[in-house]
């Protein structure tokens, strides 16, 4: 399957397409990625464009030049995008497989709802990086800001700078690593040991990221739910 | 004996501030330490569509021929951007009910008995069921804060997308399934353990306000080529606001829920005291659509409390273009039957009170995750309850517009209605019975 795939990748890698937003509209640039099942595409003048690539569904290699508006790369499925600027709000949310790397910086809710595959993010991330996370893993290489990973269900954050307030407030099985200083942790996170499998993880995830050796994961501490907001109980109610 | 004795005590009078439920509520709330927490709508009086009627034709206007002359029922939502409006053959749909809060074969049989009768029905918080998708000819996605088990291969197999902001039971408020009810079927579709309390956000976790909420739209009208109609569904607060701002947004169809609509699991206090009724909350919605120039553009679907053909032709006539229903479906396909008193005494209730929807035990098999429950209810025999009961309702409501002289239900008018109490005049905007008196109007509105 994946070799499958990456020979669509090849084959199609000298079809370099280029999609020109000052003359095309979103919809026509949307609907060609939409359309096509595999291939290269590079996409000029994005000028903040809203909902750039999203929805795709087929192992397409989109390259972005410039910075994008909200949701670029939304719900994002099998294809592999490349942002070479900045992130609106919501970038890659709810995406299902495939990758999302930004370059530059991510505003808010990067990655929100994400069911599976790969957000990297070369800057920093703004606040609610990864709410409600659903199994995606997100890399940021900076710092992010507060609010991450609330309500987060599943999935891992990787931080290799500092996390904002209330980090994992209210979460459930995602599992969060950083580097860096922590403002402060929300309701129900807590730092947790480093046993042999996360390091395992978080090795594979600096590696799937392009992070080289120079990054020790022991230089992280993991964070989770301490599980006891699961079920209601009275004497928690100053947590609620 | 005198006979004065039994003067020397008044005899027991129950307090109108502290009548008996009140007490109890006290009771219970000493005893637990938490909020009461549980299922249906409002139940305390309110203002509602039993304060209107119909006036009737007279010698200025005639009736329509009862079973010979035609009156249309159909309804086509989404004509604003969808390429592909849908169309309804009855002016009822389907609220969404979640799959968790309802047990599968429950949201079958609503998928079955909507199609019988031309009607779409709705999932609710956790994604779409197979069995409900192969039952349902016309089913809305909804599009709601929690994101349980939403995913874009979903969305693109439904016929319409509703954005849901709040629920008339409880606007401003998310949602919650309680432990008891999440089975693994359902934990595994929400990415979740099995056995929490599942607490779903009030927020989208991806967009605050109007601005936001056009793009957002933006954004799923990409990912579906345009083709599918957007709904917005809000809870009656501001309607004549809210209504204005997701015409704004770019929404299709507005779905307004009004504080007697339905709930799985909600706190008491929050269903009883929040929001607008239902009967108050369609006038400003429909004068914003009308100073837009968007009513009949934008569709208007209202619920919470319809019960009959009679609440569907009052809804209709205050300017909706269609209804939606969820604890009168509810009910159709066997809840709260007395078939199950036996059960209900065991619970502490009795047929017509069971309430307790949240907490995964109903006799009837609808709101549950037990497997031997759910097994009680036949998806096909209760499909055929609710295609039955959706008939009578479209029977009533033209049986009303005909002797109103109306061709199409939609041609129904305030006109048409008056009100039995100041308040509903009001809150409507006809006249009290017998008067040309709608308070709170002078005569230049
Ligand atoms: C069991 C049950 C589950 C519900 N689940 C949802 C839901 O998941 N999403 C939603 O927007 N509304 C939900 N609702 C509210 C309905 O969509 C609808 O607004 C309401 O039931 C209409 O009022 P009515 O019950 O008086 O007809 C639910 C209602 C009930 C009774």
């Amino acid at each position: 399957m994946a070799a499958a795939r990456e020979g669509a990748r090849a084959a199609h890698d000298a079809r370099n397409t280029d999609l020109d937003l000052a003359s095309l509209s979103l919809r026509q640039a949307n609907e060609t990625l939409q359309k096509a099942e595999a291939g290269s595409f590079v996409v000029a003048n994005p000028r903040g464009a809203h909902a750039l690539a999203a929805g795709l569904t087929n192992p397409l290699d989109v390259t972005i030049n410039g910075h994008v508006g909200y949701y670029c790369g939304g719900m994002n499925q099998k294809a592999h995008i490349t942002i070479n600027g900045n992130a609106g709000t919501g970038v890659a949310e709810n995406m299902m497989s495939g990758r999302v790397h930004v370059k530059g910086d991510a505003s808010q809710s990067a990655g929100a709802t994400g069911c599976g595959g790969l957000l990297i993010i070369d800057g920093n991330a703004s606040a609610r990086l990864g709410i409600s996370l659903r199994g995606l893993d997100i890399v940021v290489k900076g710092s992010i800001g507060h609010m991450a990973a609330f309500m987060a269900q599943a999935g891992t954050i990787v931080v290799l700078g500092d996390a904002g307030d209330a980090l994992g407030d209210s979460i459930y099985e995602a599992r969060l690593f950083v580097r860096g200083k922590v403002k402060s942790l929300g309701t129900d996170c807590i730092a947790k040991d480093m046993r042999e499998e996360h390091r395992t993880l978080l090795r594979s995830l600096l590696d799937a990221a392009g992070i080289g050796p120079e990054i020790d994961v022991a230089e992280f501490t993991r964070y989770g739910s301490a599980r006891k907001l699961y079920n209601f109980h009275i004497d928690n109610l100053g947590s609620y | 004996m005198t006979g004065d004795e039994r003067w020397i005590h008044t005899p027991p009078r129950e307090s109108a501030t502290f009548d008996r439920a009140t007490i109890a509520e006290i009771h219970r709330a000493a005893a637990t330490g938490i909020y009461d927490i549980r299922g249906f709508g409002a139940k305390r009086k309110l203002p509602h569509f039993d304060d209107l009627l119909f006036l009737g034709a007279s010698i200025s206007r005639y009736p329509l021929e009862g079973y010979r002359e035609k009156c249309g029922t159909n309804v086509v939502l989404g004509t604003r951007f969808a390429k592909k409006p849908i169309e309804i053959k009855i002016p009822i749909t389907i609220a969404g009910m979640s799959f968790g809060s309802l047990s599968a074969p429950a949201k079958e049989a609503l998928g079955r008995g909507a199609s019988a009768v031309g009607t779409s029905t709705t999932t609710g918080d956790g994604g779409m069921t197979e069995e409900e998708r192969a039952a349902s000819s016309l089913l809305v996605y909804q599009y709601l804060p929690s994101r349980y088990g939403m995913e874009p291969d979903q969305i693109r197999r439904a016929d319409a997308i509703e954005i849901v902001i709040g629920q008339g039971a409880k606007p401003g408020g998310g949602g919650m399934l309680l432990g008891q009810k999440i089975s693994e079927r359902v934990a595994a579709m929400r990415t979740l353990p099995a056995g929490i309390d599942q607490r779903s956000a009030c927020r989208h976790p991806d967009w605050t306000g109007p601005d936001d909420l056009e793009i957002k739209i933006l954004e799923l009208r990409e990912i579906t080529g345009w083709e599918k109609p957007i709904y917005v569904k809000v809870g009656a607060a501001r309607p004549y606001y809210d209504t204005a701002l997701a015409v704004k947004s770019g929404a299709d169809v507005i779905v307004l829920d009004g504080m007697q609509g339905g709930t799985a699991a909600t706190q008491d206090v929050f269903i009883e005291h929040c929001g607008l009724p239902t009967l108050a909350a369609i006038r400003p919605a429909v004068k914003a659509l009308t100073e837009l120039d968007m009513h009949r553009k934008v569709q208007l679907i209202v619920s919470g409390g319809i019960r009959s053909g009679a609440d569907v032709a009052k809804a209709l006539a205050l300017g909706a273009d269609a209804v939606s229903i969820g604890t009168a479906a509810l009910i159709a396909l066997g809840d709260n039957h007395p078939r199950w008193e036996e059960e209900y005494r065991k619970l502490g209730t009795t047929a017509g009170c069971y309430d307790d929807w949240h907490e995964g035990r109903d006799p009837a098999g609808i709101t549950t995750q037990d497997p031997e429950l759910t097994k009680r209810l036949d998806p096909v025999a209760a499909g055929k309850r609710l295609a039955n009961y959706l008939s009578v309702l479209t029977l009533e409501c033209q049986t009303i517009a005909r002797a109103n002289g109306k061709s199409h239900v939609h041609n129904l008018e305030p006109e048409d209605l008056v009100a039995l109490t100041v308040e509903a005049a009001a809150m409507a905007g006809v006249p009290l019975a017998g008067t040309n008196w709608i308070p709170g109007r002078g005569p230049q509105d």
